[in-house]
């Protein structure tokens, strides 16, 4: 256990990927089976347990610590986990118990017992609920605080050590010669303590069999179309498809050992992510993989990004949610087609086999992403530059751009070079003026790297800055180094990591920002949030009186919601619409 | 009839006074005359007309104010009474830093100790701490919360090595305060078997000699030369705190920010300051230490100076003890000092990197059970390169 929360205690405050993953291999290649594989579960998010909630650990500790005393530590920690796993009086440690209270010389008590990370995880997972308390409370008396903090992220089952399912696995395979993907495709075969992975991996054991009927298949990723591709590319050997505003998915179907059918939806890294839409997994009625976009659709018209964040930032998956926001698969491409492995086909051979698998699955919820006509790359342009113009009609506005593949290519996993093309459209670009500059990570921890940014409005003194988001990469390394003497040279005031530098109508630096969206906040006071937002140009010859005002953001925002919002007028002139749908 | 306390000692906006020897202690301003406690410079400050002190202190005031630091001085040697005016002090080991004391007034059959700052742990560079008995005593409270509990400081300067063994292409910047808690680090990497050079930053190099030649063994320690900082893959640096995310520690090879202080135990506190390898080394007491130190002395009354004073004294209530906050200012200001400043942005802090920028998201929101979690979690950006 001890080794398991130095583990994650190293990884909270590491901000590379990189080392992140040396710290996971590390650990792997260090610790035995099964502590390891708990481990990997526990990362992964494979782990399940019934009766230990967070409630418990809140009743121990009441019965533990002096009320006004947990009142202000936690006031001053801020996080109720920490508190607890800080605060906890294990016995030996306190300070009443050392003087007045029971010796700690002497006494027959058994010495506190260190639990293994396979022992806490077992008995969480087996242990009755009458039976928890008196357990977890021998733990935490054992552990120290690190140990607590991480028994408590155990069982709270939120780790929060910026670590993806995906980036524990590829530490898994970096412990042998093996490529990511291959983990994933064995993966959901699996169960911890995963001894047969490992096994696999270190180059002791088969392969494990996919006990998987639906597994996942890595996804095929492309490759942003830069200006000077297009005089390469020969335009007749391409094909092209809206590039859609979603969420990419992978759909699979198949058939359990049982004969009942299996059916998943993962996100483009494999993560099973089914649950959090089981209207579209009940429409799956097919067996093979397809690949597609997640969107929602109401009325038949897709809607923005926004709307369907509004379903993605949920946590309980209700009627009335699916309801309001209807999930929708916007497919482009087959993998599989029952036990026939398709991806080694063309591009255009696998788009006639996906168009009659859509045409018999005849659901509305899983349509096909119609392909987008064109001879010249200047055609494709035209129809980039108003998708509206060229068949896409009122779903333009979640239209990014255009998908470009070459009609031979086969399906490959990664993100090979010379098949697949990006080519989104043109961001959105506003002039802001840098408000405060912060510290980066890593290399970057001693520049102020991070840049807020703010745009006019009329305040209750005159016109007023006012931020709209942060920013942090667009920029050269020479121009970094700019930037940050900037903020060096200009700072008025210190909060910790961050600066405000000066600001106002004559000082202050004027930032081109590029950002693909914006969506309205609560978060910011400006009330709005941008997508993507980096730093397009430093405008160093801009007057700052001369930045973008709110309204040009309000504008872009209005347009959107406009048009997206249908089904809010529908509702209030129709009440009864809504329960019909549901 | 015995004294009351407060006729012995009294505050002023000096500092503390006692009326009964006319003097100071540690005061924050130039006085007539001044015991001080111990070298650090909220404590020891420059410009009195006598100062009284260990030899110990006294050589670190020379050396960080040059030698006319006072018109005189006077060495208190350890565990020796010393009558001044009306009361009788005496000076033993806190266990804080070279040359640390905690000093004991005595009049009229009441004993005050004014401990300074003081620690129970082991450090290998100063004097253990002695319990003093007495009626009345004087304590900070900079880690008074029962949230500090300082680790065993052998496992944090493990977990320094091991990372180093495991990062041997970047170099380990050590922020450390320049009187004490540097040389602590040093001597606990010796005494787990780091043999290999340990580089200094300029400002920690006159101190660290001044260890040096009162016998303490800190090994090889060279001072970081600027133009070769770039070759100093795999080595461990020492240098002030405030140089961790200077400028200065730009050069060294992908550099690793490690902090060696009490407040590293807190992670918010850890992630403030853009540290990737908190270790919780301190030079003061933890809550446990406060408390057990407290029932140790007999004391009766306890004032409480500065630091987390509202905790301690209610702790020392509910333990039928008399406390007060004194709300003293001025200390703190050096070593393992209070830094405000929370940033008034909505959402600093926090980290915003998911999904390339989307701003919504934040950890609040991004719980591990959350349905759609994976869908935001694109790959992070691949090692924080410079774009």
């Amino acid at each position: 256990m001890n080794r398991f929360a130095a583990l994650l205690d190293r990884l909270g405050y590491e901000p590379r990927r990189n080392a992140k993953l040396r710290l996971l291999t590390d650990y792997f290649r260090h610790t035995p089976d099964p502590d390891r594989g708990y481990a990997l579960a526990a990362m992964t998010g494979a782990l399940m347990f019934k009766e230990a909630k967070p409630g418990l650990i809140r009743g121990l500790v009441e019965e533990r610590t002096d009320p006004e005393l947990f009142r202000m530590s936690y006031h001053y920690v801020g996080d109720l986990a920490e508190t607890v796993a800080l605060i906890w009086p294990a016995p030996g440690h306190d300070a009443a118990a050392k003087v007045d209270g029971t010796p700690t010389i002497g006494h027959n008590n058994p010495p506190p017992h260190v639990p293994t990370l396979t022992e806490v995880i077992e008995t969480l997972a087996t242990t009755s609920k009458s039976d928890l308390p008196a357990r977890v409370a021998g733990w935490m008396d054992a552990l120290d605080e690190t140990g607590r903090w991480a028994l408590i992220k155990l069982i709270t089952r939120e780790l929060r050590v910026g670590v993806s399912a995906r980036l524990a696995k590829t530490a898994v395979a970096q412990l042998g010669q093996i490529e990511p993907d291959e983990v994933e495709l064995v993966w959901h075969g699996l169960e911890a303590p995963y001894e047969d992975l490992f096994a696999w991996v270190e180059g002791r054991g088969p392969k494990p069999e996919s006990g998987n009927p639906a597994p996942f298949r890595p996804s095929m990723l492309s490759h942003p179309l830069e200006d000077e591709d297009f005089a390469k590319l020969e335009a007749s050997e391409f094909l092209a498809e809206w590039k859609w505003d979603g969420i990419r998915l992978q759909a699979a179907s198949g058939h359990g050992s049982d004969g009942r059918p299996v059916r998943r939806i993962y996100s483009r890294t494999g993560e099973d992510v089914s649950r959090a839409f089981p209207d579209l997994v009940d429409a799956l009625d097919f067996e093979g993989a397809i690949d597609g976009e997640l969107l929602v659709v109401r009325e038949g018209r897709v809607q923005s990004f926004n709307v369907l964040q509004q379903r993605l930032n949920r946590k309980a998956v209700t009627p009335k949610l699916i309801a309001e926001f209807p999930a929708h698969l916007r497919v482009y491409d087959i993998l599989f087609e029952g036990e026939e492995d398709l991806r080694s086909l063309p591009f255009a051979e696998r788009r006639r086999r996906l168009e009659a698998l859509v045409a018999r699955l005849d659901d509305p919820r899983i349509d096909l992403s119609p392909m987008v006509p064109f001879t010249t790359w200047e055609d494709l342009a035209a129809a980039r530059a108003d998708p509206a113009s060229v068949g896409a009609g009122p779903d333009a506005d979640a239209i990014e751009g255009c998908m470009v593949k070459r009609a031979n290519s086969p399906y490959l996993p990664g993100r090979p070079k010379g098949y697949w093309y990006k080519w989104k459209r043109d961001p959105y670009l506003v002039d802001a003026v840098m408000m405060y500059g912060q510290r980066g990570h890593g290399k970057r921890s001693s520049f102020y790297s991070d840049y807020t940014f703010g745009v006019w409005r009329d305040g209750p003194g005159g016109e007023e800055l006012v931020p709209v988001g942060k920013a942090y990469h667009g920029f050269t390394d020479e121009e970094l180094v700019k930037l940050d003497r900037f903020v060096r040279n200009h700072t008025v005031k210190r909060f910790g990591p961050v600066r405000e530098v000066e600001y106002g109508k004559d000082k202050g630096l004027v930032l081109e920002v590029a950002f693909e969206g914006l969506q309205r906040s609560t978060r910011h006071k400006s009330g709005v949030a941008m997508r993507f937002p980096r730093i397009n140009r430093i405008r160093w010859d801009k007057p700052a009186a001369e930045a973008d005002r709110i309204e040009t953001l309000e504008k872009i925002l209005e347009r959107g919601e406009k048009e997206v919002h249908p089904l809010k007028e529908d509702q209030a002139e129709r009440p009864g619409k809504k329960r019909k749908e549901a | 009839m015995a004294l009351r306390s407060t006729d012995i000692l009294t505050q002023t906006p000096q500092g503390l006074y006692c009326p009964l020897g006319d003097f100071h202690i540690d005061p924050v301003r130039p006085v007539e005359r001044a015991l001080i406690t111990h070298g650090h410079s909220d404590h020891a400050r420059s410009g009195h007309r006598s100062v009284m002190a260990t030899r110990e202190t006294l050589r670190i005031m020379g050396v960080r104010y040059g030698e006319d630091f006072a018109g005189s001085t006077q060495e208190a040697p350890l565990r020796e009474s010393i009558r001044i005016g009306d009361v009788t002090v005496r000076f033993s080991p806190a266990g804080h830093v070279l040359g640390s004391a905690q000093i004991a007034i005595e009049a009229g059959g009441t004993r005050i100790v004014v401990s300074g700052d003081y620690k129970r742990a082991e450090d290998p560079t100063c004097l253990p701490y002695e319990v003093v008995p007495c009626d009345v005593f004087i304590t900070e409270a900079t880690f008074g919360l029962p949230v500090f509990r300082h680790p065993d400081t052998r496992g944090e300067v493990r977990k320094l090595l091991d990372s180093a063994a495991l990062f041997p292409e970047r170099a380990h910047i050590v922020g450390a305060y320049a009187l004490g808690k540097a040389q602590r680090v040093m001597a606990l990497l010796r005494e787990e078997g780091y043999e290999k050079p340990i580089y200094l930053h300029g400002a920690m190099e006159r101190l660290t000699e001044l260890y040096k030649a009162e016998s303490i063994p800190l090994g090889e320690t060279p001072k970081v030369v600027a133009a070769e900082r770039s070759k100093l893959a795999g080595a461990i640096v020492i240098c002030p705190p405030s140089s961790i995310q200077d400028l200065w520690s730009r050069r060294f090879p992908d550099p690793v920010t490690c902090f060696a202080s009490g407040w590293m135990r807190v992670r918010g506190r850890a992630r403030q300051k853009g540290v990737e390898l908190p270790l919780v080394i301190s030079d003061h007491s933890d809550w446990d230490d406060l408390c057990r130190t407290i029932q140790e002395t007999g004391a009766g009354e306890v004032w409480v100076t500065h630091g987390q004073e509202d905790a301690l004294v209610h702790w020392c209530t509910t333990h039928g003890i008399r406390a007060r906050p004194l709300h003293m200012l001025g200390y703190g200001d050096e070593g393992e000092a209070e830094e405000a400043a929370h940033p008034p942005l909505e959402g600093e802090g926090r980290e915003h990197r998911e999904r390339g920028g989307v701003e919504t998201p934040t950890s609040e929101s991004d719980g591990a059970d959350h349905p759609t979690s994976a869908l935001r979690a694109d790959p992070p950006p691949q090692g924080e390169d410079m774009a």
